[in-house]
């Protein structure tokens, strides 16, 4: 086994042990990252020096006893994470240059932990995306398949796990960008509970949409990552202070005697035959493992795709409006005067895809439209929130599919934008309703490429989906393959 | 055609938190450019903003102070622009639920008491400053200043309820004694503490029909906002009387020539695409929270005047003179504490301590004579011991030296004779002395009684009690 294998909860179990140091894996990885990357594309920034430095740091710690879940583990972090000194340009070029004078709270709670920082993972530009092609910096690819997405935003986050590139990586969710990539890419994807984890140093797209979470290579790593950056952070005024339960400890609770719910919208016509296979295996098992499988109902889901595109677009326009070229950021260098300065250097640093959401976006907000848009879009929200809390009266927790098809080619998608939005229909609710999701690789389609199951879970009940993936996992090996790169 | 003028005024107020209003910075005036920046402030990717509670705090009291009702829940709302001085391209206001309402303010105009309406008061952020003068190595360009952006303000909004320049004027003096007795906003208007724009329009007299209005900005006098305002009633009257119609636009004023001019061109209202901020929650103000911040409320202006008045028996001037500075007050109400006598406290309050305060360009807060030392030097007098003439030296040496008045009296033997036999003493050398003059008053001149009087007063150095002088006088020169 290599050491560029490990899960997390592994090679910390080595490091423990002292059987490696930080400094031995995290060579080992980023021997990886070079053998790997070329055909893979899944970092925009690879820091070898300064991993080392930390790597070093770390083995020092653990030298003197002073180990932690996260003390000398390599993570990659998606490059919407603001890092201090190191480069972050959130997949776009009108922050192509920018280094960040601070850091973000997520990474600044691993660093605390001595987690070794690999490098910046590339996404869709900030974050808006289910493919990770719009990237400035190139797609990434599907390691199980180099001609396939894998999926977004946060594409690199994804690949770079299943390429193992990064023991664990963290990226963000907006309205799918941690579960649906998970999925496409074969490993397991967290999306907290809106409000769980502190978006203080995460750049922002949809402000009430967006949150961190994890993508590891199994539901343990996923629990370990949670616990390590969950909780309060007096920075960010919407962190929620609510005490963060030990994710580890209920783990193989099981599911006995678990009420999971089947929203009967999501369970359509026109599911690929691969995708519905994989779902109909894992409700089975479920059932065998003694879990009460009920159908449930979520009537205003086919509203919840033009929901989204109205209220995370609007507020993606606005906060999107400060990359102006003042202060930092690409400036063009042919701008004469003060508008033609805003004009230019945001027409040459943004990509087509940021461009028509900041347009739909400031469309949505704009006098006479505002109420018609965006505000209805924000009532229709709050039935959508409605629509789980009553589910979740009924059932514990739903499982549904994560996408309508497997991974898609590159360049398949992208002539109609319409065609990849609709294509989050499964993932997006959850964000509208501020509620926790993961996914768990649950099969393969008839061409090899990853399948993965999702589960919701109520507001704040991120341990009964890790313990109900966990009892999954458990059963099957879909997380033990890996992609032959 | 007679036009009316009808006014409203939004005011601008900074706040005196010690940091800005979403991040910890510090809001003290005067730094070097943006040295007191942070993530937040600066508007850099991945900041969030987080409320200062004092802000809330200030606002509760602002609003209490003008008879607002306080929302019990509020939210913040983005106002989205484009300016280098706001780094976000947002700022953060509030929109459809400010954290006041509904209040008032009574003016006083000419004798005539008016009630003018407060529409709402909320809390934004300020944006930062923009500095076009000739910077070294800079040339041509305009440089950004972001150490007040994120300074906490409260715009108060007034109902279009006043009509005349002299009505807006006593709104915002008024307005302006109030944040600053509240101790929330120093006042300020150079430093661009407290910020008035007006909006103006005619309307035909009699007519109930407001007019288009135009948006005076960039006023930081009271003086120059009474200019504004009357060369903006010129202005629109002329356009209207040739039979044309106001261009609802805004207009900065130019203090070099009191006139005004357009902006914007013909330009809409601006669509600010106002919406909730989803980084901020609303904003929940309970009766437990209300009720502390009344409690911390001071007497107001008004309200002390009328105590002052009523209470302490002074006159209309005074009471208002002494009323109008929290500080002042609270010296002259120490002074009267230890010396019960409001009227000859108040009379040297205003009188000797203002004045040598003024010579000195010092505030009352820096004053060198102490409530106490003033109250003893007043009972200095009321005993006897010195004469009025003689404790106005003594102030002056308290003043200088810091010295109480007791010890400056016996080092410089001020004390005050009043020994009748010492006084005629000195009245029979002095008309020995001056028997030409007396012969002259014996034989009608009674104006030189004075004549007398002086000379008396300089034998004894200013020492001798007046009354008494007068009295022995009068005797000698009769009797």
């Amino acid at each position: 086994m290599e050491i560029f294998e490990l899960t997390l909860h592994e090679l910390h179990q080595k490091l423990k042990a002292k059987e490696l140091s930080s400094v031995e894996a995290t060579r080992a990885m980023l021997a990886r990252i070079e053998s790997v990357e070329d055909r893979v594309n899944a970092f925009i920034s690879v820091t070898p020096e300064q991993a080392l430095l930390e790597a070093e740091a770390a083995d020092r710690r653990i030298s003197r006893g002073e180990i932690d879940l996260l003390t000398g583990i390599p993570i990659g972090l998606k490059d919407i994470f603001i890092t201090k000194g190191i480069r972050t340009t959130c997949g776009s070029k009108i922050l192509e240059n920018f280094v960040p004078p601070y850091d973000g709270t997520a990474v600044a709670r691993l660093k605390e932990r001595g987690a070794v920082i690999v490098g910046k993972l590339n996404q869709d530009e900030f974050a808006m995306g289910s493919s990770t092609e719009s990237s400035y910096f190139g797609a990434t690819r599907n390691p199980w398949d180099l001609d396939c997405t894998p999926g977004g935003s946060s594409g690199g986050s994804a690949a770079a796990v299943a390429a193992q590139q990064a023991t664990a990586t963290l990226g963000t969710d907006t309205g799918g960008s941690i579960r649906q990539p998970a999925s496409h890419c074969g490993c397991v994807g967290l999306k907290p509970t809106y409000g769980r984890v502190s978006r203080y140093g995460v750049i922002a797209y949809a402000s009430s949409l967006d949150q961190v979470g994890p993508l590891t290579r199994d539901v343990t790593d996923a629990a370990i990552m949670l616990g390590a950056v969950a909780g309060y952070d007096p920075l960010d005024s919407t962190s929620v202070d609510t005490p963060v339960p030990d994710y580890l400890a209920g783990l193989s609770a099981g599911v006995k005697g678990l009420k999971i719910g089947l929203p009967k919208e999501y369970f359509i016509e026109g599911l690929d035959p691969d995708v519905k296979h994989s779902l109909d295996q894992a409700i089975a098992l479920y059932r065998s493992l003694g879990a009460e499988i009920r159908e449930v109902s979520l009537p205003h889901t086919e509203y919840a795709v033009a929901t989204y595109y109205l209220v995370a677009t609007a507020e993606a326009s606005s906060n999107l409006a400060r990359y102006d070229g003042v202060r930092f950021g690409h400036r063009s260098e042919a701008a004469r005067g003060l508008a033609d300065m805003y004009a230019k250097s945001r027409a040459e640093g943004f990509g087509s895809e940021v461009k028509r959401r900041i347009m739909l976006g400031t469309y949505a907000l704009s006098s006479g439209y505002y109420d018609a848009y965006y505000l209805k879009a924000q009532k229709v929200r709050t039935l959508i929130q409605q629509d789980f809390l009553g589910a979740f009266q009924e059932v514990d927790l739903l499982l549904t599919p994560i996408a309508p098809t497997p991974p898609f080619k590159i360049g398949e998608k992208l002539a109609d934008p319409l065609q990849m939005y609709l294509s989050d229909i499964f993932t997006i609710p959850v964000n509208l309703a501020g509620t926790c999701a993961l996914s768990v690789p649950a099969g393969f389609s008839g061409g090899g490429l990853p399948i993965g199951l999702q589960l919701i879970g109520k507001p704040f009940g991120e341990q009964s989906i890790l313990s109900a993936a966990y009892a999954f996992e458990r059963e099957t090996d879909w997380h033990k393959r890996k992609a032959a790169l | 055609m007679k036009y009316q003028v009808v006014i409203g005024l939004e005011v601008h107020t900074q706040l005196t938190t010690n940091t800005k209003i979403f991040c910890g910075c510090s809001t003290r005036f005067g730094a070097p450019p943006n040295s007191q920046t942070c993530p937040v402030c600066l508007g850099l990717p991945g900041a969030l903003p987080v409320l200062n509670r004092k802000v809330v705090d200030y606002a509760i009291r602002a609003g209490l102070a003008t008879n607002c009702s306080i929302a019990p829940r509020s939210i913040f709302a983005r106002k989205n622009y484009f300016y280098p001085d706001l780094p976000k391209g947002y700022q953060i206001s509030q929109f459809d639920l400010p954290i006041c309402l509904n209040g008032h303010l009574d003016i006083e105009v000419e004798g005539e008491r008016k009630r003018i309406g407060i529409t709402r008061i909320h809390m934004e952020e300020d944006a930062g400053k923009l500095v076009h003068a000739d910077l070294p190595g800079v040339g041509d360009d305009s440089c950004v200043d972001l150490n007040r952006a994120c300074t906490p303000l409260l715009e108060v909004v007034s109902e279009p309820d006043l009509r005349s320049p002299d009505e807006a004027i006593a709104y915002l003096k008024k307005l302006h004694q109030i944040v600053v007795y509240l101790g929330i906003c120093d006042g300020n208007l150079e430093e661009g503490s407290f910020r008035c724009d007006a909006n103006v329009s005619l309307m035909p007299v009699g007519s109930t029909v407001f007019g288009t209005r135009a948006e005076l900005k960039n006023i930081n006098s009271f003086r120059f906002i009474k200019q504004a305002i009357e060369y903006e009633m010129e202005r629109q009257a002329e356009i209207l009387d040739e039979g044309g119609r106001i261009i609802q636009e805004t207009r900065l004023f130019d203090p070099n020539t009191g006139t005004t001019r357009s902006m914007r061109g013909k330009e809409e209202a601006h669509d600010y695409r106002y919406f909730p901020d989803p980084d901020l929650v609303p904003v929940i103000i309970d009766e437990a929270w209300i009720a502390e911040v009344r409690a911390t409320l001071p007497e107001l202006p008004e309200a002390k005047r009328t105590r002052f008045a009523a209470e302490l028996g002074l006159s209309e001037y005074d009471a208002e003179v002494l009323a109008a500075s929290r500080e002042l007050a609270a010296y002259f109400e120490a002074t009267v504490a230890l010396f019960p006598q409001p009227k000859t406290v108040s009379n040297w309050v205003m009188g000797e301590v203002t004045r040598a305060l003024n010579e000195d360009g010092k505030g009352i807060a820096d004053s060198p004579v102490s409530p106490a030392q003033l109250a003893a030097l007043l009972q200095l007098m009321e005993q006897g011991t010195i004469s009025g003439k003689i404790a106005k030296t003594v102030f002056d040496e308290m003043y200088k030296t810091g010295k109480e008045p007791a010890a400056i009296v016996a080092e410089k033997g001020l004390v005050q004779v009043s020994d009748t036999g010492a006084i005629e003493a000195i009245i029979d050398e002095v008309l020995a002395k001056e028997a030409g003059q007396l012969a002259e008053y014996r034989s009608g001149k009674d104006k030189l009684f004075g004549f007398f009087v002086g000379q008396v007063m300089r034998a004894s150095k200013g020492k001798a009690n007046p009354a008494l002088v007068n009295e022995l006088l009068l005797k000698k020169l009769n009797g």
